[in-house]
């Protein structure tokens, strides 16, 4: 029906002026208003559990008796040990970066265009380094590397307590970040692109360097800014595989605040990686916006066949091999060492996990129950990071000015935010009523969500944005009202990226260790958490049941993975 | 900022999340409600006590207790340094020696002298003046050996400081960064207890030409490197010394079965430097009558019994019975190196710095 | 009273108008077709009436309610988008019967008239179809399908056969038309193809910049274009600077004959190509023949004379004569057309 509204015109002015004008202005301000409305859930949650916090820890660190000591910044980073951690988390980061993309981009290759059996699994388990702590990797890492590891066995080489160690583990890390990121995107760029210019007379080379190199290059980019931001905040690879010797920004944060209590240094420092990491994201943005443009993209399916050639096979089975060494192994050799029990291998290990608690309390934690946690713990975690992320990614759906765009970075921030930053910001800040969390169990997931969302709104945003607006007009002119068109058209098409972006947050507060470790919590440890114990304490039956439990872990990461492979969307983001 | 302003942010944050009924029963509010029957104890990642136990105090005293933890000791204080004015909970337990007097400093604690003080040795009460804090447990941390490796290559297994710089040990020790790890910190500060102010920097440096290595974490050291550990044969470790606690000998055999006739490392006495474990009453503690019975429990025998094997310490109350695992296998340390807890606080920073410059460049 | 009116609508893009102070009527029953080059404000017109798009200025009425404020899903109107528009999540029966589900019908009737409008676009039990793996033609009948099944009282075409090939595009035209005539359909369609225009429409709407052009029944508007740019944009070349007085016209093609009462003075002419007879050199305009087009039942020549505009004539098939040949024009006065304006 058409109704007759109040502001219809019944003065008989003409038509013309400021009746459209006033009315044009009051659909801008009601479309403001829903934007504003999404947003406040995601800027109320950064808010009340990032940006406060975390400011709260700095200036108290930069306050003194009231008043800024603005002259600590300058104190700390003219300091020459400041300085030499600076440089090393720089340049290992740099260094990391061009190491993973070397032996990554070919991995991105492979698993973009070519068609080998198994490939789904494999490319789960690529991902599973991602999401496991390092607590769990270290260890494994040292089996590899190490003394008495394979290279050690097979040739005598040893890297742990090398700066090669730390490189090689952020490859390890970061490996599926490369791989996910540009081969998502060249398994859809259309072949017949590469074909039109090599009928119009451009060689093979020539070819992939003129139309496929210029369409990756944004991905790539984007890729390897991911990467540099997460071995520039690297803290559990360095402490574990490093030695004493090493230290990042992250390393040292953790070190001013979480041992020393120096607050000024940790703020400055805090600072500091806050700059660095806030240049780094606006550059990503910037290429992940020019990446967005319009690329001639089609069906993942239809672009991948079986390798043909002597030179293709060699291609795949040298992508193989690096996947073999530097991912495969150190996960079988935890897996092994898990069954290798004191009297031979068997499931002694696992056994122990099971009956533990019957021996009257010796055991660190109930493992079993550690398992429960987890699952508890990350389900809550996905459950607000689903919300918060989901609806950040709504509001940035429709690409709008600065401020939105200031948005999206600030969602990121936390990824390069030290985890003792913000556990220590929560303990000074939620500490009265009605924000009194400290002692609540939500505390974990609220951190945990903290790293979730960024990859949440990072898989979803593409997929949103994707979806091409005069299908919700079509849906409107058929009489479905806004909300109705986003329920209708919108959600059944972003259920698929929904899914991937909550498993993917699963996974990765499954494996969260930094922020739980940080917050005071009831006695409820995660699986990482009693990793950590377990390896904490002498026995054999301690470290068999840590490795144990880190299988578990592993198994839960990949199986959620391996779903995630299932329902993968055909534009699923970077993730 | 102000707490109206934090007031008001908390409160649209909860309705902005409708969280409205988690930040009712998140905390706080329960103690009111419970009518101060919940105690709750705050401490490190390594606090554990059998379930049996802490449920016998929960029926005799008619409080709940909730436990709280988080992360390292070291992070554990410094986190209740940072909450003083809103305390987390009611007791502290795990602030050691070498970092007593931070907290005392910050008057993290209320004055409390517990039941059954009395039972514990004059050495372990670094506050018997005011009795702010209670010693609860002790722990030596002392370089402990790989027995297989000293039988093999024929050489007796070093057993005080000065042994570790002799030839015959050369490249056979890891420790751990003081900066990094607490068993690290406490072997530096048994050198400086030995040595001395002017002598320990030397010590370290012929240490150093000994060829000591220095790993981040204990768990590094003792899982990786360490030749004697279970974890270590299995990561082929090669390194037979290690600097760990007194009480890794007999974790070593826990649960082996048959039982052996000794453990398969041992521990070199006189390298021993000794923690003191403490529990206090938070200033500011909502329930300060359950709070000074959880202390009293602490020292109780019940909970100084299980202490061993749930947490490889010593009970500091001497009519504590030590399980038969800890007289089998343990070692007696009988002298081991203390240093005063003002002392550590004073020089703590410095002797870090100064350490990291010897060992690490 | 008129279904659809718009009254003096304005929509700015910046600087640009789409459409400028444009007013148009549809009667109830009427299908009207607005036609016009690419970026004249055709699809804009159709937004707006829909709801999609704001107008700066002016007003919209359906069935003589003012539309101001009333959204897009309330207007109850139809839009069959130019690529359709299908969603791709459903199937083929969820995609028709959607505008029956917003409208809350009940599930028996919607599936009842589903399969009715199906049949009636000739796809009978593709209910379960995926959109996905229909060919351009099915999709079409899927979007019109869509676009009928509410009985909207607008239905509104954009571009409708745009990008389906010739034969099924003349086939597709004729049965529309008979479909919409056979239900009763309001229709406003927009279209750049003047043949889908002219074979589907009662009137015809031209549009440029923005602005009418011409506006009157398809017979009308193809006998007597209003101005030299709807004579050229229906595909009508043969236009000449004259100089009318009487039943004459001087141009630089000599004399031309021009229907009794046309108003003296310089008037620009249009000569429909079968209005240019061919005739023996000495007996009027020489000209040589420069290029054939054959359309099928005639062929069309391309003549130049020895001053002014290349001419175009429409000829039987036998009697087109050769490139290179030399022919003589005349003129005949019924398909002489004076026209207006620019």
């Amino acid at each position: 029906m058409v109704l007759d509204r109040p502001e219809v015109d019944v003065t008989g002015k003409p038509p013309q002026g400021p009746r459209t004008a006033s009315g044009r202005s009051r659909q801008h301000l009601r479309r403001t208003a829903v934007r504003l409305g999404l947003m406040a859930v995601p800027l109320a949650f950064f808010g009340v559990f990032f940006a406060y916090p975390v400011t709260a820890i700095v200036s108290r660190g930069l306050k003194d008796g009231g008043h800024w000591q603005f002259g600590r910044v300058g104190e700390v980073v003219i300091d020459p040990a400041i300085g030499h951690v600076l440089w090393f988390t720089t340049w290992q980061a740099l260094a990391s970066t061009a190491l993973t993309l070397a032996l990554a981009l070919p991995g991105a290759y492979v698993f973009a265009r070519f068609d080998f059996p198994g490939k789904q699994l494999l490319r789960a388990v690529v991902t599973v380094p991602f999401v496991l702590p390092t607590v769990v990797v270290g260890s494994a890492f040292l089996a590899l590397l190490g003394r008495g590891g394979l290279l050690d066995e097979l040739w005598g080489v040893r890297l742990d307590t090398t700066v090669w160690a730390i490189l090689l583990a952020h490859v390890f890390f970061n490996y599926a970040v490369v791989v996910r990121t540009v081969g998502g995107l060249w398994a859809q760029l259309d072949p017949r692109q590469e074909e039109a210019a090599r009928v119009l007379g451009a060689g093979r080379l020539a070819a992939w360097r003129r139309v496929t190199l210029p369409a990756l290059t944004p991905a790539v980019a984007a890729a390897a800014l991911m990467v540099f931001l997460f071995t520039f905040t690297s803290f559990g690879v360095v402490q574990i595989l490093g030695g004493p010797r090493y230290s990042t920004l992250e390393v040292e944060i953790y070190q001013q605040t979480a041992q020393l209590l120096d607050l000024p240094t940790a703020a400055v420092l805090t600072l500091v990686q806050f700059v660095a990491v806030a240049v780094l994201l606006v550059v990503h943005g910037r290429t992940v916006r020019r990446r967005e443009s319009a690329l001639k993209l089609v069906d993942a399916a239809r672009t991948a066949r079986r390798p043909r050639g002597a030179a293709q096979w060699a291609l795949l089975g040298s992508v193989l091999a690096v996947v073999a060494l530097l991912v495969l192994v150190p996960l079988v050799v935890l897996t092994l060492r898990s069954f290798d029990g004191p009297d031979g291998y068997g499931l002694a290990f696992y056994r122990a996990l099971a009956s533990a608690g019957d021996n009257g309390g010796t055991f660190v934690v109930a493992p079993l129950e550690a398992i429960g946690n987890s699952l508890a713990y990350a389900l809550a975690a996905t459950g607000i990071a689903v919300v918060v992320g989901g609806l950040a990614a709504a509001a940035l759906t429709r690409r709008a000015g600065r401020l939105v765009r200031g948005f999206d970075a600030l969602l990121m921030l936390p990824l390069g935010t030290s985890a003792v930053t913000v556990g220590f910001g929560f303990l000074i800040t939620l500490d009265e009523p009605p924000l009194d969390l400290r002692t609540s169990w939500i505390l974990v997931p609220l951190a945990q969500a903290l790293v979730g969302v960024p990859f949440v709104v990072r898989t979803m945003l593409p997929v949103l944005r994707a979806v091409d607006a005069r299908l919700r007009e079509a849906a409107a002119v058929l009489g479905a009202s806004p909300l109705r068109a986003w329920r209708e058209v919108d959600l059944p098409l972003v259920g698929r990226a929904l899914a991937v972006a909550a498993g993917f947050a699963f996974a990765v507060s499954l494996g969260e260790f930094g922020a739980t470790v940080f917050i005071a919590r009831p006695d409820s440890p995660t699986l990482p958490v009693a990793v950590a114990r377990l390896l904490g304490r002498p026995g054999e039956l301690n470290y068999g049941q840590a490795m144990a439990l880190s299988t578990i872990l592993m198994l839960v990461c990949a199986a959620a993975l391996l779903v995630l492979e299932r329902v993968r969307t055909d534009r699923s983001g970077e993730f | 900022m102000n707490t109206n302003l934090r007031r008001a942010l908390g409160a649209a944050a909860a309705v902005a999340l409708g969280l409205p009924a988690l930040a009712a029963c998140g905390s706080g509010g329960s103690e009111a409600a419970d009518g101060g029957k919940t105690v709750t104890l705050v401490s490190h990642d390594s606090f554990q006590v059998s379930d049996g136990v802490l449920k016998e105090f929960e029926k005799q005293s008619g409080y709940t207790v909730k436990v709280l933890k988080s992360g390292d000791a070291g992070t554990a204080v410094n986190q209740a340094i940072l909450s003083a004015k809103h305390p987390q909970g009611d007791v502290f337990f795990g602030v050691d020696n070498t970092l007593l007097s931070r907290a005392l400093d910050k008057d993290l604690f209320t004055p409390y002298e517990a039941k059954g003080l009395d039972r514990v040795p004059k050495a372990l009460q670094a506050d018997a003046a005011q009795h702010r804090v209670t010693p609860i447990d002790s722990g030596d941390i002392c370089v402990n050996y790989d027995r297989a490796y000293f039988a093999d290559h024929k050489l007796a297994p070093p057993q005080s400081f000065d042994d570790l710089i002799k030839p015959e040990y050369k490249n056979l020790l890891v420790t751990e960064n003081s900066a990094t790890s607490s068993p690290g910190l406490a072997f530096q500060l048994g050198s400086i207890a030995k040595y001395g102010d002017d002598g320990w920097q030397d010590y370290w440096k012929k240490l150093k030409a000994n060829g000591v290595e220095v790993v981040d974490g204990w768990e590094q050291a003792y899982n990786q490197r360490f030749s004697g550990s279970a974890a270590g044969r299995k990561t082929k470790g090669d390194k037979p010394l290690v600097v760990s606690y007194a009480s890794s000998p007999p974790a070593e055999v826990m649960d082996v079965k048959p039982e052996p006739k000794e453990a398969p490392t041992g521990v070199a006495t006189g390298t021993c430097f000794r923690q003191i474990e403490f529990a206090g009453l938070l200033s500011g503690a909502k329930n300060t009558e359950g709070g000074k019975a959880l202390i009293d429990f602490l020292l109780s025998k019940k909970f100084q019994e299980d202490m061993p094997l749930t947490m490889f310490v010593n009970p500091a109350a001497q009519d504590a019975a030590l399980p038969g695992l800890f007289t089998k296998y343990g070692a007696k340390v009988t002298d081991p190196a203390t240093l005063a807890p003002e002392k550590i606080a004073k020089n703590r920073d410095q002797w870090i710095k100064a350490w990291s410059s010897i060992v690490l460049k | 009273m008129s279904l659809l009116r718009l009254d003096g609508v304005t929509v700015r893009f910046g600087e640009r108008a789409a459409l400028d102070a444009v007013d148009l009527e549809v009667a109830e029953h009427e299908t009207v077709c607005v036609l016009g080059p690419s970026g004249s404000g055709k699809s804009t017109l159709l937004r707006v009436v829909a709801g999609l798009q704001r107008a700066d200025a002016g007003r919209v009425f359906l069935s003589g309610n003012d539309q101001g404020g009333v959204p897009t899903h309330r207007r109850e109107v139809g839009l069959m988008f130019q690529d359709h528009q299908l969603f791709p999540q459903r199937d083929v029966g969820g995609n028709v019967g959607f505008g029956l589900r917003m409208r809350k019908t009940g599930r028996a009737e919607a599936e009842r008239r589903v399969a009715e409008l199906l049949d009636m676009v000739g796809l009978p039990g593709a209910q379960r179809r995926s959109v996905a793996a229909l060919s351009g033609g099915e999709q079409q009948r899927v979007a019109l399908a869509r676009a009928l099944a509410p009985r909207p009282r607008l239905l509104m075409l954009d571009e409708p056969l745009g990008q389906l090939d010739r034969s099924l595009r003349e086939r597709l035209v004729v049965e529309l038309r008979e479909l919409f005539g056979r239900l009763g359909t309001t229709v406003l369609a927009v279209t750049h193809d003047q043949g889908e225009a002219f074979a589907l429409a009662d009137r015809v709407v031209v549009m440029r910049d923005g602005r009418i052009a011409q506006a009157g029944t398809s017979l009308e508007v193809w006998q007597r274009p209003a101005s030299e740019f709807v004579a050229r944009f229906l595909g009508f070349d043969n236009v000449v600077e004259a100089t009318v007085s009487g039943e004459r016209a001087d141009t630089v093609w000599g004399k031309v004959p021009v229907p009794a009462g046309t108003p003296e003075g310089r008037r620009r002419l249009l000569v429909r190509p079968a209005g240019v007879r061919l005739a023996p050199v000495v007996d009027g305009l020489p000209c040589t023949v420069t290029g054939r087009t054959f359309r099928g039942d005639h062929v069309v020549v391309l003549l130049r004379p020895a001053d002014g505009p290349e001419l175009e004539a429409a000829c039987g098939l036998r009697d087109a004569p050769d490139v290179g040949d030399r022919v003589g024009v005349v003129f005949r006065a019924d398909d002489v057309v004076v026209l207006g304006g620019s």
